[in-house]
């Protein structure tokens, strides 16, 4: 009986915490359906009500007035295919470089090693005028970029889990005629599953989410992902457009709450894996 | 057998990645530092004047302030993530009912982007402090600096949860079990056996806040955007003012050495780091 | 077969290199391009229109972007690095030029130069022309007409600073009985609207003092009239809608909808916001008076001027800078274009072939110049840098607040104007 007792107090506190943990997500919810005039300052905290409501007028202009849409499915495109191309090209290296192990391919691990703790600022410059010079500047070739910059988280988490696999099952298929491309794809790809699924995760959010990077190397006489896009509700004189900038937020996190909804598990194997190794 | 046959592959497997290291990374690493000690607008006027962009640093009040607020912003936040995350694990690892639930919203913050996540908490800070007749965020850069705090809490919070929580449930229930039956009381337990045991977590976790806390750009632009004055501007938003909202030739080169420096911090904290992590693991 | 084998290797790997849809290259047009960096958020809209709608007359590809609030120099300056560099961008001025004027291409030889109605419309460098300015723009104080003739009086009740405070005084103590919330909209002392009282205010002592003394430029301000500032400021801050304290919790958009809310009367700002109060009132119900400031009010206009001036990037192409002055000059002398800039974006320009613009602020401007009022000239564009405004901005709001004294911005006025001015030298 006093088991019981001791387990319900906890639940509620933790009940509090998490309902003031969500509360700037419902927040920003709540202003997105009100009426411009009613996101004032100290306006925000009121719920909206018949004067104030908006419905999804907000989401609606946020839509169509900064081609929101566009922005969306530059910032999907940029993800997705530069993830993939992390996953594929590092995940080979990794291999390469653990079996291999010859002195230029460690030396290669160390400078991937070495450009995980370099700050961004420190290529922001030089970075951007290689990928204008190399014309990487649209978000179809954009990866090459990301592969680039985001290799050594990759190639440092791969390689930490390819040390780990027995060599014999790839000596096995390489003597069963496999070239080395078949023991890649058949051999390793699917013992490298969840180090690959850990990495994805760990790189979409990076990628996703990026502003600087994009910022200075897009093309943006042509292209805005979603975070570039959010800045332009604020006017010259001071003026936000409050409503569809908190209309263009939700949009912004509903597919990144679903997909984590979904993926819940993944995201939290991946965050412990690359903890441990990093 | 393996690595001889592949060895020749090194077209497929090697080139590519190393390519795009080469233009993503090492190339524009290596211009930059050349470029530190250069006077340039655009890559077209570059004219070498050795160490002044370094010495010119020291001139700037704006850098130093920056940077010592920017180590203060640093360990604060790192302490006071870490002491939260810490103490949500432990009520998480308790066994109590909706545990699952709990995590999953704690988490959650982390997927945001950081200038979303600094336009979420400007409405909610801006709405508080106006609501209370104090200076907005924009307007005091004790608030400032305050805000970024939460924002950062809030942010990563639930990230160094999930880690100590994986932490907490590799320690030994038999353990634990036994210290119970030897008479330890519940903080004995906690400082003896689960600190010591999850120390490795603790590093992990130290230095990914500490290390964030240094980088931290997106936030600290949309949530002050350094104002009043630069006064809330860290390291990473102060060497990107320089470069891009500072005009005049002389700005670009000096704040490429300003990048350097705090490349060498940031490396510096990462070996100190590393040393710290590895004489760890031989003492276990 | 090891050849063959290779060669695949080698193509495989080329692939996995270039795995890139292939994007078509921009149709490079030999007659050239043209690349507006623009400033003003509120207008891109239109200047997508009628960038559009110059390539269906022309066939010269416009693209125009707009940087995002506050993020016009960082974006201009990491725009200008890339090989596909702004060709038409701008600046805000003499200070501004300093920067960019090894850019600017001179203009005095082009055709929009010509059009310009007056010289003064002109940014030159040295003999060069670097900039012409596209929009004329007036600020004052934007007054509800019907609550202030509910309060009893009209627009001719107030014609002087003298009469502006006895009938501000009046509205503040009644306003209760009126419902609103006080006689002026609350402040925004954030980056927000602080330039209303940090740069456009402050322009006024700084405009008697040029005059008074016939220059145009100094490098130590004397504060003449810093007690008319105060005066302003003080009625700014004390027949408020909040008290002073609170001021600094308050941004642009609150002070605005105090305003769009018919919770205040006057509301310090220019002619941009027509498009968004027209939204709520109508023409009828809206005026703007000059910002009375107590030394010559009988021949005070509204303060007008530009601190908009275009500039073409002289590193561009031939083919594209031809483009440029081709775009510009259209957009000011067509009809298509000026009836855009007029209508749609609402600005005045200072072109022979302008269309009168629909906004009521603007017109009014033009009566009080016919009525021979004085224009109050745009000098904050002289202003030593963007620190220097900070600073008062500072002083400013800690005054506001209280926790600050006046001499504080006397000081932040005065001494920083010459430190600020020397350290730009």
């Amino acid at each position: 009986m006093g088991n019981k007792k001791k387990s319900i107090i906890p639940t509620i506190i933790l009940t509090v915490i998490s309902i003031l943990w969500l509360y700037p997500i419902l927040l920003i919810l709540l202003n997105s359906l009100k009426v411009e005039s009613a996101i004032t300052t100290s306006g925000v905290f009121s719920f909206p009500t018949g004067e104030t409501w908006n419905g999804i007028a907000n989401f609606v202009a946020s839509v169509t007035q900064m081609d929101f849409l566009k922005s969306f499915w530059y910032s999907l495109v940029i993800s997705v295919m530069s993830v993939v191309l992390i996953l594929l090209c590092c995940s080979m290296s990794a291999w390469y470089i653990v079996r291999v192990n010859g002195k230029l391919s460690k030396a290669f691990y160390y400078l991937c090693v070495f450009s995980m703790v370099v700050p961004f600022q420190m290529v922001m410059f030089t970075l951007a005028k290689t990928a204008d010079t190399l014309k990487l500047n649209n978000p179809y070739n954009i990866c090459i970029i990301y592969l680039g910059f985001g290799a050594g988280l990759a190639v440092f988490m791969f390689t930490g889990f390819v040390k780990g696999i027995p060599l014999e099952i790839e000596e096995a298929a390489l003597i069963d005629g496999c070239s080395p491309l078949q023991v890649y794809t058949q051999v390793l790809i699917p013992i490298l599953k969840p180090t690959i699924i850990s990495t994805a995760i760990l790189e979409l959010m990076w990628v996703w989410n990026d502003y600087l990077l994009p910022t200075l190397v897009l093309d943006i006489k042509k292209y805005r992902t979603i975070p570039m896009a959010v800045q332009y509700f604020r006017g010259s004189f001071g003026h936000v457009q409050m409503g569809p900038m908190m209309a263009s937020i939700m949009i912004d996190i509903i597919p990144i709450i679903i997909i984590y909804l979904v993926c819940q598990k993944y995201i939290i194997e991946g965050v412990v894996a690359g903890a441990v190794k990093g | 057998m393996v690595g001889k046959t592949i060895k020749k592959w090194w077209p497929v497997f090697i080139l590519p990645t190393f390519a795009a290291f080469v233009i993503g990374f090492l190339w524009p690493f290596i211009w930059g530092i050349y470029l530190s000690f250069c006077k340039f607008t655009t890559v077209q006027d570059v004219t070498f004047v050795g160490f002044s962009n370094y010495s010119k640093i020291l001139l700037d009040k704006t850098f130093s302030h920056a940077f010592w607020l920017t180590v203060g912003f640093a360990f604060l936040s790192s302490i006071l993530i870490n002491v939260c995350a810490f103490a949500i694990a432990l009520a998480l690892t308790k066994g109590y009912k909706g545990t699952n639930a709990f995590r999953t919203v704690f988490f959650m913050p982390n997927l945001i982007g950081g200038i979303v996540l600094g336009y979420i908490w400007q409405t909610l800070l801006n709405g508080l402090l106006s609501m209370w007749g104090q200076p907005l965020l924009a307007l005091s850069a004790k608030n400032g600096f305050i805000g970024m705090l939460l924002l950062l809490m809030w942010q990563q919070i639930g990230y160094m949860m999930i880690i100590y929580v994986a932490g907490l449930n590799n320690v030994s229930p038999d353990l634990i079990e036994a210290a119970k039956i030897d008479g330890a009381t519940s903080s004995q337990i906690l400082f003896k056996i689960k600190i010591p045991m999850i120390m490795p977590s603790v590093t992990i976790c130290t230095f990914l806040t500490l290390t964030n806390g240094f980088k931290m750009f997106d936030q600290n632009l949309s949530l002050t955007g350094g104002d009043p004055g630069k006064q809330s501007q860290l390291l990473a938003l102060n060497i990107y003012d320089t470069f891009y909202a500072r005009s005049g030739a002389q700005w670009k080169g000096i704040g490429q050495a300003k990048a350097v420096v705090f490349f060498i911090l940031v490396v510096a904290i990462a070996l100190i780091q590393l040393k710290a992590t590895s004489s760890k693991e031989v003492q276990q | 077969m090891k050849m063959k084998k290779l060669t695949a290797m080698g193509l495989a790997a080329l692939m996995a290199a270039t795995m890139v849809p292939a994007v078509p290259a921009m149709a490079e047009d030999a007659s050239g391009a043209v690349y507006y960096l623009n400033f003003k958020p509120e207008q891109d809209e239109a200047w997508q229109n009628l960038a559009a709608a110059y390539t269906d007359e022309t066939g010269v590809p416009v693209t125009v972007v707009t940087a995002a609030s506050g993020q016009y120099e960082t974006t201009l300056q990491s725009e200008m690095a890339k090989s596909e560099a702004p060709t038409l961008f701008q600046v805000n001025g003499p200070v501004g030029l300093k920067n960019w004027k090894d850019y600017c291409y001179d203009l005095a030889d082009s055709d929009i130069y010509s059009q310009l109605t007056s010289e003064s419309y002109a940014l030159k460098d040295g003999d060069s022309v670097a900039g012409i300015a596209y929009v004329i723009e007036s600020y004052g104080l934007i007054v509800n007409k019907t609550l202030l003739e509910k309060a009893g009086y009209t627009l001719d009740d107030i014609k002087s600073f003298d009469d502006l405070k006895s009938v501000a005084d009046d509205i503040q103590s009644k306003k209760d009985d009126l419902g609103i919330k006080g006689a002026f909209t609350s402040a925004g002392m954030d980056g927000s609207s602080d330039w209303r009282f940090k740069t456009h205010l402050a322009n006024l002592p700084i405009y008697y003092e040029y005059v008074e003394d016939g220059i145009d430029d100094t490098d130590e301000i004397k504060g003449t009239y810093l007690d008319n500032y105060k005066n302003v400021f003080d009625l700014y801050i004390t027949d408020s809608t909040c008290d002073g304290a609170e001021l600094s919790a308050k941004t642009a958009d609150d002070s605005r909808n105090e305003f769009v809310n018919s919770e205040a009367v006057f509301y310090q700002n220019g002619s941009w916001e027509y498009a968004e109060l027209a939204k709520t009132f109508g023409d009828d119900e809206l005026a703007m008076i000059p910002i009375y400031f107590g030394v010559d009010d009988e021949n005070e206009g509204l303060a007008t001027g530009t601190e908009n001036y275009w500039c073409v990037n002289k590193n561009a192409s031939e083919e594209d800078i031809q483009a440029t002055l081709d775009f510009m000059n259209w957009c000011v002398t067509s009809e298509t274009g000026t009836k855009s800039m007029a209508e749609d974006m609402g600005f005045t320009i200072p072109f022979k072939t302008a269309v009168a613009p629909s906004n009521v602020f603007v017109k009014q401007d033009q009566e009080y110049t016919d009525a021979g009022l004085t224009p109050v000239s745009w000098n904050f564009t002289t202003m030593p840098s963007e620190e220097w405004k900070n600073v008062l901005g500072t002083a400013l709001t800690a005054y506001a607040a209280g926790t600050g004294s006046w001499d504080e911005v006397v000081s932040a006025f005065v001494d920083n104007w010459a430190m600020e001015k020397a350290l730009s030298e």
